[in-house]
């Protein structure tokens, strides 16, 4: 019974006039453990909103989440969240931010600190414990962010466009970062993003998710992630299949945002 | 036409001294660091630095118009003052046949607030007598008399002559110029005319400098400011009155604010909460806490207790709101993080609730410190037995402006050091604020 089941997942919110949104409709994913998957999609095709029910913070309409054998029912420490930016605690250091979570479950100082030292290693920031978060730049913030999570130990890491607000440079760099985590800590990884490159690059499994209702559209398997695993992303991009595959996600993604446009013109 | 002088001195200051000092210290007109090398810089607000040679210039611009415009000792250049001495004027009474006869009235002009001074012994200084002048010859004699600075004499010429107004004497010339009731001659000393009754009148020269009841030279304000600590006033010494008044602020606010965050932060944490205190706060939140004063004292009298819960209702809306706005302010992500990694509701709220909320509370502290400040003194002036504001109403009763200028300056030095004393505060409890 080990990995996520995403069990036949609706989501419907109410409008106040009385009307509703239908952002997920039927949606089942099976995800093993240790995947890592990413999900692509244009605006309002429900993937943050997918993120949000597996995190726990929004209940389904109906289906339901299994992660290891029980039933999802609300935030816990065995999902661990990466959010875009903006989530970490600037009242607190580097390293209170990273060992938040075994401080919450009381443990003591002994028993994390040298966890969280290595954590800072692993992410880069061995020298900068004691630098208040505002003094970070953003991908070093990211980095926080990452080495928080991963304090806790979660099962599975959701990552909603993590990488989002960083400049390109700084973004692939990141997408190295995780890469590697992701192999060292075998952890499961749903990672939301805008961007069709970086879902190619670090998806093992990709899902393009299309709106209204919000859905699974199509699914891939891809080489590139276990590829770029400690190898410099610019080689996984010169591979045979990378940019016939991109541009086969990008062409279904713009025929999408055209549908909508239609459709909103229909409408109006 | 005073106030127009100072407004016309004080814009010529503005424009003057730039464009002297710019041409002289030019170091103090450079752009300084990174701004040094914008090109653009009008309408760059984050290029545009105090000068601080300006700051001292405007102090100092004040002081002295404050010197040039009263009758200080301070050796700084002054306006022309008021005439003060003895002058002298003649008048020329007719009688009904037509003979003429001249006399001489001596005016002694003394200090206005000579009872205000004090000699050796210190003792007041009393205003002084008529001076002794020669009678002289023919029906009209020659008079004396005194007049306070600022002032204004009707002088009964006819006392001491021959031939009074009844019988026919009257004034037809005054200083040799022919006057008729109800004119008016300038001189170097002031103004003399005559009354519409014909009597003879003198106006000492007032100058530009104003009177001490007015506005008192700063040394007198400087004095009174020492004075006031060591002698008191109405029985308390100055630290007392403002050791009271900031007594009561700290207290009420300090209550207004215990309440307050809790109930702003239950509001924002709970339905119930919300919907309960809403009526009230929205209610009472526009009410200016003047307004309360009298219900306050009829509730409470003049005491203590009555500033205290006024200043605690001054503080207290404003507190609920701050901490409300505080949680509301809260990035959910933050939470949702939080949540995440394992924290519980008591853990959320002390752990990320509260921190985040603080830069929101300092806000609404410093606000609701400014309120209160501003409160005390305004009930202090309404009632009180002692008090910043107390003392300054009292003073001004007694038309010691000097102590109202030592009440005012007290004030605002202390409501400045208020707020610095928060932004210190501020810095140091929040060092992240602002700066993501």
């Amino acid at each position: 019974m080990d990995g996520l089941f995403i069990d036949d997942i609706s989501m419907r919110f109410d409008l106040p006039d009385g009307g509703h949104v239908q952002a997920l409709k039927n949606v089942t994913l099976d995800i093993k453990s240790g995947e890592l998957m990413s999900v692509l999609g244009p605006s309002g095709c429900g993937k943050t909103t997918l993120l949000n029910i597996v995190a726990g913070f929004l209940a389904p309409t109906e289906g339901q989440i299994v992660l290891n054998g029980h039933k999802v029912e609300g935030p816990d420490p065995e999902r661990g969240m990466v959010f875009q930016q903006g989530a970490l605690f600037e009242w607190m250091n580097v390293r209170d931010n990273v060992s938040f979570g075994p401080r919450m479950k009381g443990a003591q100082k002994s028993a994390y600190t040298e966890k969280v030292d290595h954590l800072l290693e692993i992410v880069g920031l061995q020298d900068f414990k004691e630098k208040a978060i505002y003094e970070l730049s953003g991908g070093m913030q990211q980095r926080v962010a990452l080495a928080r999570c991963l304090a806790n130990d979660p099962d599975v890491i959701l990552m909603d466009e993590p990488l989002g607000a960083l400049d390109a440079l700084t973004r692939e760099k990141m997408q190295s970062l995780v890469l590697d985590l992701w192999k060292d800590t075998g952890k499961t990884i749903i990672l939301i993003t805008h961007s069709v490159e970086e879902a190619l690059l670090l998806g093992e499994r990709l899902l393009v998710m299309a709106p209204r209702p919000g859905r699974v559209h199509k699914e891939y398997r891809l080489p590139f992630a276990d590829l770029g695993v400690g190898q410099d992303l610019r080689e996984v991009k010169k591979h045979k299949d990378y940019n016939t595959t991109r541009e086969e996600i990008l062409s279904m993604i713009w025929n999408m945002e055209e549908e909508i446009m239609g459709r909103a013109e229909e409408s109006a | 036409m005073t106030g127009i002088i100072v407004f016309a001195i004080y814009v010529g200051a503005f424009f003057g001294s730039y464009l002297i000092l710019s041409r002289l210290v030019s170091s103090f007109f450079k752009r300084t660091g990174f701004n040094k090398l914008k090109t653009v810089t009008f309408g760059d607000e984050s290029a545009v630095v105090a000068n601080r040679l300006a700051s001292i210039l405007s102090v100092v611009t004040l002081f002295w118009l404050w010197v040039a415009f009263t009758n200080s000792t301070i050796p700084l250049p002054k306006m022309p003052g008021p005439f003060l001495g003895e002058t002298s004027f003649t008048y020329t009474a007719t009688l009904e046949d037509g003979t003429t006869d001249e006399g001489t009235v001596t005016v002694l002009v003394y200090r206005e607030d000579i009872q205000l001074t004090r000699d050796a012994d210190g003792n007041p200084h009393q205003a002084p007598g008529d001076p002794e002048v020669e009678p002289g010859d023919g029906f009209a004699k020659n008079d004396s008399t005194t007049v306070a600075r600022y002032g204004f004499k009707v002088i009964d010429v006819w006392k001491n002559d021959e031939v009074s107004k009844k019988d026919g004497s009257r004034i037809t010339a005054l200083n040799g110029k022919p006057i008729e009731p109800g004119g008016k001659i300038k001189t170097s000393a002031g103004e003399i005319g005559l009354t519409d009754k014909g009597t003879p009148t003198f106006a000492p020269a007032t100058g530009l400098r104003m009177q001490r009841l007015y506005l008192p030279a700063p040394e007198i304000v400087v004095e009174r400011f020492f004075f006031l600590n060591t002698e008191g006033y109405q029985g308390f010494s100055l630290l007392a009155h403002t050791g009271y008044s900031v007594m009561r602020v700290l207290v009420g606010f300090f209550l207004g604010a215990l309440v307050g965050i809790p109930i702003g932060y239950a509001m924002g944490l709970t339905n119930w909460s919300r919907g309960w205190f809403d009526p009230i706060v929205e209610f009472m939140r526009p009410i200016p806490p003047l307004a309360l004063i009298p219900l306050i004292i009829i509730w409470f009298g003049i005491d203590e207790t009555g500033k205290i819960v006024l200043l605690f209702l001054a503080a207290l809306w404003i507190m609920i709101i701050a901490a409300r706005s505080g949680v509301s302010g809260v990035a959910i992500s933050k939470v949702h993080a939080a949540y995440s990694l394992g924290a519980n509701k008591w853990q959320i709220l002390s752990r990320v609730i509260v921190p985040n909320s603080l830069p929101e509370i300092f806000t609404g502290a410093r606000v609701a410190m400014g309120v209160c400040w501003g409160t005390v003194v305004a009930a202090e002036l309404v009632a009180a037995n002692v008090g910043l504001g107390k003392m300054i109403v009292t003073a001004s009763k007694f038309q010691q402006t000097d102590i109202i200028i030592v009440g005012i300056i007290v004030i605002g030095v202390i409501g400045f050091g208020i707020e610095v004393g928060m932004r210190k505060v501020e810095n140091w409890l929040i060092p992240w604020k602002g700066r993501i």
